[in-house]
């Protein structure tokens, strides 16, 4: 066990501090240091950072404020029966905590984000707002032509922006610095799969909450750094049930949470935490056209989420049942924010699929401001007693 | 209340068009006629009939449930099949019938889909809802993404995206459904129809610039837009219809009448409503009983608008069949934008000189609901008026309390009677 002072605690103090930090203290840090150059601000699932970073800009993942802010003009704008993401999101933009992003890019994700994106235009009628409408269409000559014409109207936009010549925007270099990044966070987690004692998720998880803050190299460099001390630490495996997490795609849970399922005796060895830092799964290419290259990242990617069209009954749930497979996951635990209606609508069929693939599970709802963990410490020890238990039967 | 329901004449026309329709269905597997279920806002209503496809829309089944008192159990029986308790009523109410024999709201049985025609405008919900049901029967699918008016217009690269997938997708997966090859010159004279109907709903909807006004833009509303947005777009039935509607409001106009509620003729407007937000389905009468007894009436809505917004110009057109059904489909009310959708509700307020606004938000829909306390601000801060806000759902009864909205609502119209007392006296 490390002291506070070992080097990994060190690191990961160090981003627990970042994403403790509501007023988005290095996000203004680096403001400051770059005059000039546009901070974008994105919201789950995905978003082609690329573009942002192209002409010089930091994007700033927005993803809620957890558990320790107190949410009044948010609960203003929403009603009870709908997520707890957008008030929070809310709050922090007209408490002035997100004064330091010039502008805001909305993905499609759900109808509450895409409301949220004229909230957004209504309440900061100066800034830039963006509804970024990744097609449900996936053929090339179809989804990918429209896509293609959106992603060069942002990056003209993004240029003026940041007062830069369209043809200076370097989208090969942002391409290849987010395909390292990328790189990067599949050796985490293909450590964290294959040695779970070694990265447990508690730190993967806000090593990776990180890399909504800090420009692509910079956590890069955080994450090999992390790679480099967790293979070297001196750490034992406990007799804990190994599972995949699925739902938290979006509103985050409380960091308390991924710690109780710990406890509880989870190893969580593979999970769908922001996939806006992962997609997709391989490198983005770098010879090519670089727009065109966006426009495959979305359109080809296999990977599923609740907000993308699954184009057939028999690629439901393949990809959780592979990744599932791949990380030796015994069970999946199905953890969705609460009013969450893709993760719950896709429930019923990611569940369907699970059984059919002999693999069991069980499901609980959270926001991201969830205080109480009894429950959910007794049902993920439950479960992981009895995956252990069958698994000795 | 009393027992008996006052019915308009167009709305026994429109009862027997329904209940033709669907023992059309009931029987289509013996007549050979394919079917595909298909969603209200951006229906493809003309394509569909141009390759002789029965329509099936499982939003109104769910609704019909909902004013027939079966959406409950057809809930209840989702939940326990697993779907969760948070999500969408309609999608529940319909996998619930699904599930008890897909027995429809006449008592009919539903024939199961030959294609899944996912059109997907201002919610995404209706993917989900379709990749459930394809799940469940195993049938063709095809999906046309409709991208959103996030700049508050039809830009041409949506436009052209949507023509090109009806084009290159939509068209060849009707075609593999029905063996049938398409014809535009049928798809044109569909269009041509469905821009006559259109134009007498519109003056319909638009009557309600009367005082006192003639229809319930809301209550009465949901059965003026019944047909046009539903399976009979682009038929002769749906243009005699609407001019049999048009007739009726025009006589109730020179005679100074209100519209017919289900409690009898509105003869004491006191207070003229726009109204944003779907109906309760589930206390539909009761619901309208509470505005009937304040001599309240809506005299425009958005809900009205879900399924194409006719009275700001738009109008299906033979000469351009692709575009024009590309741009229906993006111009439906909750695919504009939120910044639109408040523009509009304004515009209402001044155009239909109402006296105040009502937000019903449904706890089922996050494509309506999500955004809407921000909405309510926003129109009151531009049109002066205090607008009020009351929560129900579309078809789960477990989200209708009766004595909280009847309060509301009482509470609203008092403040709006001391509002004009005040300005009387001064
Ligand atoms: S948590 Fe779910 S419903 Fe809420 S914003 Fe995210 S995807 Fe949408
Ligand atoms: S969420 Fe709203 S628009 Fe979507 S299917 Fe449900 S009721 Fe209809």
């Amino acid at each position: 066990m490390e002291t506070l002072l070992s080097p990994i605690a060190a690191l990961i103090g160090r981003c627990e501090e970042l994403i403790a930090d509501l007023d988005l203290g290095s996000v203004r840090a680096w403001r400051a240091a770059h005059p000039g150059k546009p901070v974008i601000g994105y919201l789950p699932i995905y978003a082609p950072r690329e573009l942002v970073h192209a002409v010089g800009g930091l994007s700033v993942g927005i993803v809620g404020a957890g558990e320790e802010l107190e949410i009044v003009r948010g609960d203003a704008c929403f009603q009870s029966y709908i997520c707890h993401l957008p008030r929070s999101v809310v709050e922090l933009g007209l408490s002035g905590k997100l004064d330091a992003l010039d502008g805001m890019i909305f993905p499609s994700t759900c109808d509450v984000i895409r409301n949220l994106s004229g909230i957004w235009s209504l309440s900061f009628p100066t800034k830039w707002v963006r509804y970024l409408d990744l097609p449900q269409n996936f053929d090339h000559s179809l989804g990918g032509a429209f896509y293609r014409q959106l992603l060069d109207g942002m990056l003209h936009e993004l240029c003026d922006l940041a007062k830069l010549p369209y043809e200076r925007a370097d989208l090969r270099g942002a391409i290849r610095a987010f395909n390292a990044n990328r790189r990067a966070l599949r050796e985490l987690y293909a450590l964290r799969a294959k040695e779970p004692w070694r990265a447990p998720t508690s730190e993967v998880y806000v090593l990776l909450r990180a890399g909504l803050l800090l420009p692509a190299d910079e956590h890069t460099k955080l994450v090999e750094r992390y790679l480099e001390l967790a293979r070297a630490r001196d750490a034992r495996p406990l007799d804990n049930a190994r599972v995949a997490l699925r739902g938290a795609f979006c509103e985050q849970p409380p960091i308390e949470l991924v710690k109780t399922l710990e406890r509880a005796g989870c190893y969580v060895v593979d999970d769908d935490f922001l996939p806006m830092l992962r997609w997709p799964d391989t490198d983005v290419d770098e010879s090519g056209d670089p727009l065109d290259a966006l426009v495959a990242a979305w359109l080809d990617t296999p990977l599923e989420a609740p907000s993308r069209y699954t184009r057939r009954n028999e690629d439901k749930g393949v990809t959780l049942i592979d990744a599932a497979r791949a990380a030796k996951a015994e069970g999946v635990i199905f953890a969705a924010p609460s009013f969450c209606d893709p993760a719950l609508l896709d429930r019923p069929m990611l569940l369907g699929a699970l059984d059919r693939a002999g693999i069991s599970h069980t499901s609980f709802k959270y926001a991201e401001n969830t205080g109480q963990m009894q429950p959910i410490r007794e049902q993920a020890g439950t479960f992981a007693d009895s995956i252990k238990l069958w698994g000795e039967a | 209340m009393t027992n008996s329901v006052v019915k308009e004449p167009s709305m026994l026309l429109q009862k027997d068009m329904i209940s033709g329709h669907y023992s059309k269905l009931a029987r289509a597997e013996e007549t050979g006629h394919k079917v595909a279920y298909t969603f209200v806002p951006g229906n493809l209503t003309e394509l569909m009939l141009a390759f002789d496809v029965l329509p099936v829309h499982p939003e109104i089944n769910a609704l019909q449930n909902g004013m027939r008192k079966l959406s409950g159990e057809y809930i209840a029986e989702a939940e326990r099949a697993g779907h969760s308790e948070d999500v969408c009523t309609y999608v529940k109410c319909d996998i619930g019938m699904s599930l008890k024999g897909n027995i429809g709201p006449t008592g009919e049985k539903m024939p199961p889909p030959n294609l899944l025609l996912l059109s997907y405008t201002g919610c995404f919900t209706f993917m989900k809802w379709f990749e459930l049901l394809r799940e469940r029967y195993g049938c063709a699918t095809t999906m046309l993404h409709v991208p959103y008016q996030a700049e508050g217009h039809i830009t041409k690269e949506a436009r052209d995206y949507v023509v090109k997938q009806l084009r290159d997708v939509t068209i060849p997966a009707l075609e593999r459904a029905t063996g049938k090859r398409y014809d535009e010159d049928r798809l044109k004279e569909y269009l041509a129809r469905s821009a006559k109907a259109e134009d007498d709903l519109v003056w319909v909807l638009e009557s309600a610039k009367h005082t006192p006004s003639p229809i319930d833009a809301y209550f009465g509303g949901v059965y003026y837009i019944g047909p046009l947005f539903t399976a009979f777009r682009g038929t002769a039935s749906a243009v005699e219809y609407y001019r049999a509607l048009r007739d009726e409001v025009r006589s109730r106009i020179e005679n100074r009448e209100g519209p017919l509620t289900p409690e009898g003729q509105m003869r004491d407007q006191r207070f003229r409503l726009v109204v944003e937000g779907p109906p309760n389905w589930t206390h539909f009468r009761e619901f309208w009983k509470m505005f009937y007894d304040e001599g309240a009436v809506v005299v425009a809505s958005s809900y009205t608008k879900v399924g194409g917004l006719y009275d700001r110009g738009f109008r299906h057109d033979p000469d351009r069949p692709l575009e024009s059904l590309a741009e229906y489909c993006l111009g439906c009310y909750t695919n504009l934008n939120l910044p639109s959708r408040v523009q509009l509700l304004v515009d209402y307020v001044n155009e239909y000189q109402a006296d105040g606004f009502l937000v019903n938000s449904v706890k089922s829909c996050d494509s309506f609901s999500s955004g809407q306390l921000v909405m309510l601000r926003e129109i009151e801060k531009r049109t002066g008026l205090a607008g009020a806000f009351i929560e129900t759902d579309l078809v789960d009864p477990r989200y209708f309390s009766a004595a909280n909205v009847k309060n509301r609502l009482e509470s609203y119209f008092q403040m709006l009677s001391q509002k004009r007392a005040t300005a009387t006296a001064s």
